[in-house]
């Protein structure tokens, strides 16, 4: 049957189809939309697939291994900065092994659309010695996820599967399965010791992973998703190695060369060697950093390797067919953007609750010399744009609270710390604790909207439960305060803002209205 | 048959509602598709671009590159002029004249259409008037859609077909709306 999906969409089809029993995840762009068609999948639901958002990644990737223990198989799914919440379980996945197949889908940011930085989660597969998979169609990545389960089976690893933003979030044409196959059958056939990660049983698995490395390069040499294709027999000037997406834009270019195309990894060295031996020199084309290239050049100065160290193709962001026609010969079309045109950044949306927020927190913090405000990842990070210019600081999810705390200690006051309800508890409940313990002098504000609001609206773990968790981490009844970020509500805001600055402690208030996203959805699914 | 589209505007315009519909009108001709999309961050007010590839042959780049696409589709004037690098010398470029002002440094407006006078190939229409002139207020993009459809390449019939499909699930008025709507846009492109 054919389908018109977005890579994301493609990629979640595919492992329903190649017998999934949970998918686990925390909202990330531009991963998100894989665990949401999940959730709206028809088979999915008739065979009660988890599909439930969790607290953050590395509680996602923890359930994955615990179902696969029982020997089904489990996707997990995250940004590219998720994978650094999780990496402790998702190294360590290695050194276990799996019983039932594990997939771990990152979906990567180059140019950070949506990002904080650009970092390529290819080098965490390489750390963790787990075999790496990067599809460069949506067609690909359907069929990629029968392979990669089976494949983390045979191999007892789990898979991890990158991909980047404009695999994730482009649509085509996929071919799809009518029949997708049944789930694992419940079974302890995980070798007791893998799973109990003691020195002595640790180091028994790593000598075993380490030693299967050569295989799983062989199989990446000799599977189908890796191909060397156009040598003539003859030394060309130029062959190619792409990646992944990028090797679309090779393709796109036109340009008949001998060409190494990379979507499974470890990097087969005997198909680089073939192609290097039969070309004067290889450009290396790879979406994100030069992961392939500086394997491929080794620690030396290569004039025969050319690529994003070398200055043809751009060291940092995203790929073009652009960039790449040009780094390929083909002169670049030269045309300007008319002057006159404006930038036109995001900002908070019209009627949003963080608005209201802000507004009540600039008009306290005038009446304090140098106030600092530490803010968080979410929607609410717009508040250091104008009109509002109202925090310092945005570093990772839940820095807020543990950043003013550190600040506070460093002599800092006014320190606030402005977090989202979702990030909060992905990230910020630790760090209150921290906070709690030493009685920090810092104003910790959560600006609950009911919502994960930046990735869409999806649920958010900790909804009705933030005064109980905040409680619960010692903070004092008479400094926890909720609110309703509203202009009529202004002054009460305000004060109860200025009293807790002027309290030498922590302190907690909660703004709490619906997101605007959200509650328009949720008036019009009412309506019809 | 290849076209290479640009859809543009500001976030929450409803761009992706008209490439759903060129998609779905397209797969029903068992025409390749690519349509890179913009999720997240920016779909927050701010500019909003979804690159949209037609053809009869297989398509290698999700991404539509400079001097390539045939048609611009735009929900707001200065967005339109935002991706002419894109354009090609014939393209076509086919956008709302109602400014979407939500930033200080807006242009003039005036300049803004002088601008786009400037281009060998440009439909303006106002489509919000037109929309609340008939009474189908909720339809604005799909009579943009309607005015760019000779640039695309694929039959009005064939289009208004899938805008039926697209809208089928939301009730009968609905559907009959956008296809008047599509109906509207043609007339005021011809």
């Amino acid at each position: 049957m054919k389908k018109l999906l977005l890579g994301d969409e493609a990629i979640a089809l595919g492992a329903i189809h190649a017998g999934l029993s949970g998918v686990y995840a925390y909202p990330g762009t531009p991963s998100t939309e894989i665990t949401e068609f999940i959730q709206g999948n028809e088979i999915a639901r008739e065979r009660g697939l988890h599909s439930r958002w969790c607290t953050n990644e590395k509680t996602a990737m923890e359930a994955a291994l615990g179902m696969s223990f029982m020997g089904k198989r489990a996707l997990v799914c995250m940004k590219h900065v998720g994978l650094n919440v999780c990496a402790d379980p998702f190294v360590n996945s290695g050194m276990t092994g799996v019983n039932g197949g594990v997939v771990v889908l990152v979906a990567d940011d180059p140019s950070m659309h949506s990002s904080q930085d650009e970092q390529d989660s290819r080098f965490y597969g390489k750390f963790a010695m787990i075999p790496t998979l990067e599809p460069s169609s949506q067609q690909e990545a359907f069929d990629m996820m029968e392979f990669a389960f089976d494949y983390s089976e045979k191999q007892c690893l789990p898979v991890l599967m990158r991909v980047t933003t404009r695999m994730a979030h482009s649509r085509a044409v996929v071919m799809v399965k009518d029949e997708a196959r049944k789930e694992n059958e419940k079974n302890y056939d995980a070798a007791a010791a893998n799973w109990v990660l003691l020195p002595a049983n640790a180091r028994r698995r790593n000598d075993k992973v380490t030693a299967q490395q050569a295989q799983l390069e062989e199989d990446a040499a000799e599977g189908k998703w890796n191909n060397l294709s156009g040598l003539t027999g003859k030394k060309a000037p130029l062959g190619i190695i792409a990646s992944g997406i990028a090797y679309n834009y090779v393709q796109e270019a036109g340009v008949e060369l001998p060409i190494l195309k990379v979507s499974q990894y470890p990097l087969p060295k005997r198909l680089v060697r073939e192609l290097l031996d039969s070309c004067e020199k290889v450009m290396v084309v790879e979406e994100g950093q030069p992961f392939i290239e500086e394997q491929v050049r080794g620690v030396f100065e290569s004039q025969n390797i050319l690529g994003r160290l070398t200055g043809e193709l751009p060291r940092t962001g995203e790929l073009t067919p652009d960039c790449v026609a040009e780094a390929l010969g083909i002169p670049a079309h030269r045309a300007e953007i008319p002057s006159l045109v404006a930038a036109r950044p995001p900002q908070l949306c019209q009627g949003c609750g963080h608005r209201d927020v802000y507004t009540a927190l600039n008009e306290v913090l005038k009446e304090y010399e140098n106030p600092r405000v530490f803010g968080d990842i979410g929607c609410y990070t717009l508040g250091f744009l104008p009109p509002y210019k109202a925090i310092h600081s945005c570093v990772d999810m839940g820095a807020s609270i543990t950043m003013a705390k550190g600040a506070s200690d460093a002599g800092q006051w006014p320190a606030v710390a402005i977090i989202g309800d979702s990030t909060f508890t992905h990230s910020g409940m630790t760090g209150l604790l921290d906070a709690v313990n030493e009685n920090a002098d810092i104003t910790v504000i959560i600006s609950d909207n009911l919502t994960t609001a930046m990735t869409g609206g999806q649920d958010s773990a900790g909804t009705n439960k933030f005064e109980a968790i905040c409680r619960g981490l010692g903070v004092s009844e008479e400094h926890l305060h909720v609110v309703v970020p509203l202009p009529k509500n202004m002054p009460e805001i305000t004060q109860i803002i200025r009293n807790e600055i002027n309290y030498h402690g922590v302190s907690v208030i909660i703004p709490r209205r619906e997101c605007i996203q959200t509650f328009k959805r949720h008036a019009k699914e009412k309506k019809q | 048959m290849k076209t290479d589209i640009i859809l543009c505007g500001v976030g929450g315009q409803g761009i992706l509602s008209i490439a759903t519909i060129i998609g779905e009108a397209a797969m029903n001709e068992n025409l390749y598709i690519k349509q890179a999309e913009v999720h997240g961050m920016s779909q927050r007010g701010g500019d909003v671009q979804s690159n949209l590839r037609i053809s009869s042959n297989p398509i290698a780049s999700d991404l539509i590159s400079k001097g390539g696409a045939d048609v611009i589709i735009s929900m707001e004037p200065m967005e339109a002029l935002r991706y002419l690098p894109y354009l090609n010398k014939e393209g076509w470029v086919i956008t709302s004249s109602v400014p979407f002002v939500n930033i200080p440094n807006y242009p003039e407006i005036e300049n803004v259409k002088k601008e786009l006078e400037k281009l060998p190939n440009v439909i303006c229409i106002d489509i919000e008037q037109l929309a609340k002139d008939n009474g189908i207020p909720r339809s604005a993009n799909v009579i943009l859609l309607g005015a760019a459809q000779k640039a695309l390449g694929i039959d009005y019939d064939k289009i208004e077909a899938a805008v039926r499909r697209v809208f089928a699930r939301k009730g009968d008025a609905i559907v009959e709306a956008n296809v008047k709507a599509l109906a509207l846009g043609k007339e005021a492109q011809s």
